[in-house]
This record gives structure tokens, sequence and C-alpha cells, in this order.
């Protein structure tokens, strides 16, 4: 049960560092320049030209989606209005990640899943193959310790590469 | 007329394929070696008839012959000749045919070179070889034929087909309807190729794999065999990916240089498991352990490579690469889940046959650390996969695209990357078998302080940011290791034989190039992730609208707008040329001449960036827009790369160490061959 407890709270610690965003504020008064209106379009996906984010994206439509920023800025909108906007208009697909929620739950939840299944699988192969330490060792010392035993060995190892 | 041959040769081959696959089966079923042979020959007419088809595909591209509806499609008069050739890979039916000629070229070459010496296997690497080559042809004969000419009819729309309708005549067209203007650069000319030539070499390996399970030869013999091809295949698709990276920076105009699109992510995919491959083999090669997880790997490796030819090609995902759409998708998802199935039956089938030969001892051995390794791959793995696919999943569920786009696959992949940085520090200095937290601490110790004090310099340099000082740190770290297990190589060499330290190193390097060419790699990857923490950490970025003799500053660097030409070349461009002047701290350093070009065929604008490219940084100039009534204003976009010019210099390294690695070695085994050969004569004679 604990187990399952720690195995959950992973997934969702992983799944939290996953859909958090570093997205910061910007509703300066006055008539918004181009980098105020560049900090949202570039956390938009033009709606057209796919997998282009809207501040690089050089066609005449996106051009005037920037200017709607700009529009939607200067009358005092939110970043967070702004991006609203944008996908109650065009969709989920303006966003440059999924919005965590209903079936997209699945993009954060399945690798972080995945991965730690893999360390699991792991663990267990570890415990599994995990041997005593045998008595003689044929590997690399830390060469300080012996620098005539790590040249011998250095030697052997490269012969049998 | 040359449409016809080259036609025809694909026909021919398509029956030579198929003829070879079988032969070859019965040939080994029935214990005759004639029949092998015949397989053989099959395989290798192969590469002439691809050739001639390869070279009637030039041909119509470079005379302009539009009634090939291929030839219209992605090449016009304007272009020069260098693209015409190169249009052969810039639409869908002629990289298709590209792909199956570089195909061709790989396979030959493995059944020429060690044909006595590998007897048991190849049979086995021609079915493999030529089943994957037959599919390719199949679809280029039946459904993405490059050869199909446009027909005119008497009544209705013009028809495109191989052989002329009733009543049709060819339509010949004066001109072409032109390259995409994205793959109008010199890029063109290596990028494609490079990718198709890592894509292609990688099926080699896996062909041996499925030789090694069929015959049941599961030690460690396929491997060695196909060690250097494997180093081959990764050294193209990572040359493909490092070039397709900088094609980006100079053409995309976006200051970045990868954009986690899902074309990018396809060629990336197969260059992950190759990797983790890359490193796996040598547990087994090592300790005999891994059998099973080895094989997984390339079967892996394989099926990403058709996985990432069908992203391409199919059209199924649209992405700024999806020049190149059709309805051959179907037909690469059925021809990857049959060879995934059969190739995982296959490994079923041999499991018990492919049981380690030995047990891991420590979780601080090198083996350990390797698996661990593999494990941050195939994560990075599962979130492109799971990234590039998403989009598909949810339109089928709710009919509604998302868009899975940098943040996300920044996040996710940032701290597995960073992982794989601390285990390539690490892993050098642990010892096959058995090594402990105390024998690892004490080799580590020296490197470990001198990343310190490189931790400290940065820290007084003024950088605050946590993520850069971890990840400087990590730098510091491998680089200090690295360097370290070269130095402690060649003193010890010096002291046993009182050779100098340089011939020392020199020696050391050649004796065992696969160890020292892997961390000339890891010096590489390091120098690459100074780069990427540079541009991803430091880059600042405004843009402006600016008149005539005015300026906008980024930091230290100011740009002063002197002039605009407005100007149409003879290649069929309307170009917008910018001059401004790049001040830094104040001081004239130059003139850059961003632009866009605007291509009539196709009605696209293209933005080429004018760069200043210094060791310490770029600056990355574009001309976003301008008033057409003489020069009143212009818009421009201006990006600070700092230490950008890093990741090109450490994907040369890269490069050099993975030749290293790849360089060939005196080979025992076709010795021992040839002197059996020269005995045998001699006791004949």
């Amino acid at each position: 049960m604990k187990r399952n407890f720690v195995a959950i709270l992973s997934v969702l610690v992983l799944a939290l560092v996953f859909i958090s965003s570093g997205t910061a504020q910007s509703d300066l008064p006055g008539t918004p320049t181009d980098d105020e209106v560049n900090v949202i379009a570039k956390q938009l996906y033009c709606p057209v030209c796919e997998n282009i984010p809207l501040d690089v994206c050089g066609t005449q439509a996106c051009a005037q989606w920037r200017e709607l920023i700009r529009e939607k800025l200067a009358q005092g909108w939110t970043e967070v209005q702004i991006k609203n906007y944008f996908v109650e208009q065009y969709g989920d697909r303006v966003l440059a990640t999924p919005p965590a929620r209903g079936l997209n739950w699945l993009i954060y939840i399945i690798p972080p899943l995945a991965i730690l299944a893999g360390l699991y699988i792991l663990f267990r192969a570890f415990q599994a193959w995990k041997r005593p330490v045998p008595q003689f060792d044929q590997d690399l010392p830390a060469p300080e310790t012996n620098t005539d035993q790590y040249a011998a060995q250095l030697e052997e190892q490269l012969r049998n590469r | 007329m040359i449409a016809n041959l080259g036609y025809g040769a694909l026909v021919i081959t398509l029956v030579a394929a198929i003829y070879g696959v079988a032969a070859a089966i019965y040939g080994v079923r029935r214990d005759a070696p004639a029949w092998v042979d015949s397989a053989r020959n099959a395989m290798l007419l192969t590469f002439p008839l691809l050739t001639l088809s390869a070279v009637s595909i030039i041909l119509l591209l470079v005379n302009g012959n539009y009634e090939v509806e291929y030839v219209a499609s992605v090449t016009s008069n304007s272009m020069p000749t260098y693209l015409k050739i190169t249009a052969l890979w810039g639409g869908q039916s002629g990289s298709l045919v590209f792909w199956t000629w570089l195909m061709s070229a790989f396979a030959s070459a493995v059944t020429l070179r060690k044909w006595d010496r590998d007897r048991e296997f190849l049979p086995w690497v021609i079915v493999v070889s030529l089943a994957t080559l037959a599919f390719f042809l199949v679809m280029i004969v039946f459904f993405e034929n490059p050869f199909e000419r446009i027909w005119s009819i008497p009544m209705g729309q013009p028809i495109v087909a191989m052989f002329p309708p009733a009543g049709a005549e060819l339509l010949v067209q004066p001109d072409g309807r032109g390259l995409n203007p994205l793959l109008r650069h010199p890029g063109m000319i290596i990028h494609p190729p490079m990718l198709y030539l890592g894509f292609v070499a990688f099926v080699i390996p896996y062909a041996f794999a499925i030789a090694a399970l069929v015959t049941g030869r599961t030690d460690d013999r396929w491997i060695r065999i196909t060690r250097r091809w494997t180093l081959v295949a990764w050294l193209f698709l990572s040359l493909g990916l490092i070039l397709g990276g900088r094609w980006a920076y100079d053409v995309l105009g976006w200051g970045g240089y990868w954009g986690w699109d899902p074309v990018e992510i396809a060629a990336f995919m197969p260059w992950l498991t190759g990797t983790a491959f890359l490193h796996s083999v040598m547990i087994q090669e090592k300790r005999g352990m891994l059998k099973h997880w080895n094989m997984v790997l390339i079967i892996l490796t394989y099926d990403l490579v058709i996985f990432g030819t069908f992203l391409t090609r199919s059209g199924v995902l649209s992405s700024v690469h999806a020049f190149a759409q059709s309805a051959i998708g179907p037909l690469f998802f059925f021809f990857i889940g049959l060879t995934f199935i059969v190739s995982l039956s296959l490994l079923l089938y041999r499991w018990n046959d492919l049981k380690g030969e030995s047990h891991l001892t420590s979780l601080f051995s090198r083996e350990a650390l390797f698996l661990l390794n593999n494990l941050l791959f195939i994560g990075i793995l599962v979130i492109c996969f799971w990234g590039v696919i998403f989009p598909l999943i949810s339109e089928l569920a709710t009919g509604q695209k998302v868009t899975v786009g940098p943040p996300f696959y920044e996040r996710a992949t940032g701290p597995l990357f960073a992982g794989l940085l601390l285990l390539m520090g690490i892993a050098p200095l642990a010892a096959w078998r058995h090594s402990t937290a105390k024998t690892l601490g004490r080799a580590m110790w020296k490197p470990f302080i001198a990343s310190l004090v490189v931790l400290g310099i940065v820290l007084i340099a003024g950088i605050r940011q946590p993520a850069a000082l971890l990840a400087f740190w990590l730098c510091a770290f491998v680089i200090s290791v690295t360097l370290y297990e070269f130095w402690r190589g060649a003193l010890a060499r010096h002291r046993k034989s009182d050779e100098s330290l340089p011939l020392a190193l020199w020696r050391l390097i050649g004796r065992n190039r696969r160890r020292y060419g892997g961390y000339v790699i890891h010096l590489g990857v390091v120098l690459m992730a100074i780069g990427i923490i540079g541009i991803e950490v430091f880059q600042t970025e405004t843009q402006g609208t600016i008149a005539q003799g005015e300026s906008i500053s980024l930091g230290k660097y100011a740009i002063t707008y002197d002039s605009l030409a407005n100007f149409d070349t003879n290649d069929g461009r309307n170009v917008a040329r910018a001059v401004v002047t790049v001040y830094k701290n104040g001081d004239a350093v130059g003139e850059l001449y961003p632009r866009r070009d605007y291509y009539y065929e196709s009605q696209q604008p293209m933005t080429i960036p004018g760069v200043r490219s210094t060791w310490e940084d770029d600056f990355y100039v574009l001309l976003v827009d301008w008033q057409p009534v003489s020069t009143i204003g212009a818009t421009f976009k201006i990006y600070h790369n700092p230490l950008v010019n890093w990741l090109w210099i450490g994907g040369l390294v890269f490069i050099l160490g993975t030749m290293i690695a790849a360089w060939p070695d005196k080979d025992p085994d076709t010795s021992r061959v040839r002197v059996s050969r020269k005995n045998y004569t001699a006791a004949k004679a």
C-alpha cells in the first residue's frame, strides 16, 4: 500500500513538473510593443501553418493575428485572456502544449509512468543479477594506488577489446 | 524513352528482389549453395539497375522534361543545375528511389566484402535486405512512380499516368512548378543524403541480428561483424541531424536550430535507440549479458528507421517538413507492423538461447551504469514517440487536434539529458564487473575538484540561473573526466615503455580506437551541450520598426538601419535586402544583410537572416517587414545567441570522434581467411 502511494505520488510530482509553465504576465499600459506582442505570440501556434509559433510565422494571416494580440493588449486584456480567446476561436491546437484536462492528461502521465516502470524493471533486474563480489578484482584500481598495476591492466584491456 | 528505361529498371529490380528473397530461403532450406549464390547475384544486380533508374530521373530533371509529373513538381527552368540534380530527393517518389539506391549499395557492399567469412549469416542478410528493398520498390512501382507522365486527352483534364490512355498525347509544358523554397539551399546537397545513409545503413546490423536469430548463432558474432556498420550508420545519422540543425538555423528564420518538429523527431528516434545499442552491445561483448535487450534495441532501431521514412513521406503528420504527402501511409504501417511482429516472434523463439552468460556484480560497475544510460535513452524515446503520435490519438478520440510543441519536449527531456551527461562523467571511471562507491570515488575526486573550480569561475562570471549552473558544472565534470582518462592512460604507457607522452597518447588511442574515439565523441557532446545551454538559457531577442538612420539595441549590441533594396533575380525571386550596421559596445563592428526572398512560382516567402558569428556569440538579424514606399521604415527581429557556435564546433568534434571509433582495424578474420585460402592453394599446387 505504502509502495503504491509512493509510486502514485512520484507520478503526480513528475506530471506536475511536465506541465508546470514558466510564463510571465505582460500587460503593460500604453501601446504594446512588438516584444510584448511576441511574448504571447511565442506561446501560440499558427492555426493554419502547423507547428510554427505565431511569433515567427511569416504568413499574412499570422501577421493579422499578431495585430489582433496587439489590439487586445491595448484594450487591457491579460495574457491568459488573450490565449483563452484564441483557444475559443481556433481550438486547443493553438496552444504550444495540450491543456491538462480530459484525454490530454495522458500526454503528461504516460512518459513518467513509462520511465518509472523502466526504473522498476531495472531495479528488479539489479536485484536478480546481483551476486556476491568475487574475491579477486581484475578491474582498474584508482591510478594513484598502483600505477604499474594500472598500466598492466590497461594493456590487458586493450588486448581484449 | 528515358522515363520508360528508368521505370523498366525499377520493375526488373523489383522482380530481382523478390526472386532473391525466394532463392535465398530455398537455397538455405534445401542446402543448395547454387541457389544462395544466385540470390546473391540478384542482390548485386539491384545496384546497377537502381543506378540506371536514379540516373534516368536525374537526366529528366536536368533536361527539364516537364511532361514527367515529378520533374514538373520539383524543378523549374530558373533553378541552378545543382538543385535540379538534388531534386532527386526533393520530392516523395524521387526520394524513395534514392532510398532504395542507397539501400542496394549498402547491401551489395556487405555481400561483396565478406562472402566467405560470413557465409552462415549472409543468405539471411540478403533475405532481410531484399525484402526491405522489395517493399520500397512495390511502393514506388505501384504507388509513387517518379516516371509517370502528364497526358492530355481530347475531352477533360490532363491525366497523370505511366502509359498513354487511349487517344492521349504527351502534354509538354514549358516550365515546372519548382522546388519548395525551403529546400533551395546548399544544405540540400548534403543533409538529406546523410540522413538517408544513416537510415539505410542501420538496416545492415538489423539484417545480421535477424540472421543470428534465424540461424541460432546467438553469441556475439553478429555484433562483432556489424560493429563498424553500426558506427558508420550512426555517424551518418548524427551528421544528418547536425546538418539539419545548421540548415534550420540558416534558413527557417526563427533563430533556432531545433524546433521539435515531428519530422526532426522522426530522424532523432532511431538515433536514440542506435546510441543506446552502441553502448549496450559493449556489455554483451565484455560480459555476455543483455543479449535479449540488444536484439530489442536493433529491432526498434530498424522499425524506427522505417517509421521515420513513413512520417516524412506519408503525410500523416503535417509539419514544416511535410512538403511531400501521399496515400502510402497504410502500406508503411503494415510493413512496420509485419517486421516488428516477425522480429519479435523470432526473438521469442530464440529466447532461451539468448540467456546471459554472467551476472551483474555491482551497482557501480560500468555495465550497470550503461544500463542506466539505456534507460535514459529509452525514456527520451518514449517522450518523443508519445509526443509525436499523441496529436493523432487526440484527433481520433476527440476529433480535436492538439499541438505538442517544444515546451513539452524541453521540460520532459531536459532532466534525462542532464542524467545522461552525469553518466558520461561517471561511467568512464567505473570498472567492468566490480566497482564500489569507494573505488569510484577514488578515481573521480580529481576531475570532480576540477569541475568545482570551473563552477566557481562560472559563478564569478555572474551566472546565477540554477539550471545553467548545474548544466555548466555537468559539462565541466564530463570534460575533466574525459581529459583525465586520456591523461592517465597516456601517463601509464609513458612510464611503462619510455615513450614520450604525445607518442604514448597517440598509440593509446590507436590501440583502442573505439574506446578513445568514444571519449572524443563525449567531448563533442559536451561542447554541443555548451552551445545548447547558451541558446536555451541566455538567448535574448527584440523586435522593432525603425526608420532609416534609427537604431534598435539589444544588450551590448545595436543595429542602425542604413538602406533597403528591392529587386528581381534571374532564378525567379523578388529580393528585399536591407543593410544594417552592427554596433558592439558603441563601436561599429560590421554590416549585415538580412533579406526576404519571395518566390514567384510557389508564392512563398523565405526569411534569410544576417548573422555575425564569433566564438562568443551570434548576432542574428531578420528582416520581418518593410515599407514598400522607398525606405521609410523596416521591422527587424534581432536575436542574441550566446555560445551557439560551440554547438557546431562540438558537432565537428563529435563526427571526428565517430570517425576515430569507426576507423577500420586490421581485420584478423579476413587475414585468417586469406591465410587459409593461401594454404589451400599451396596444398593444391
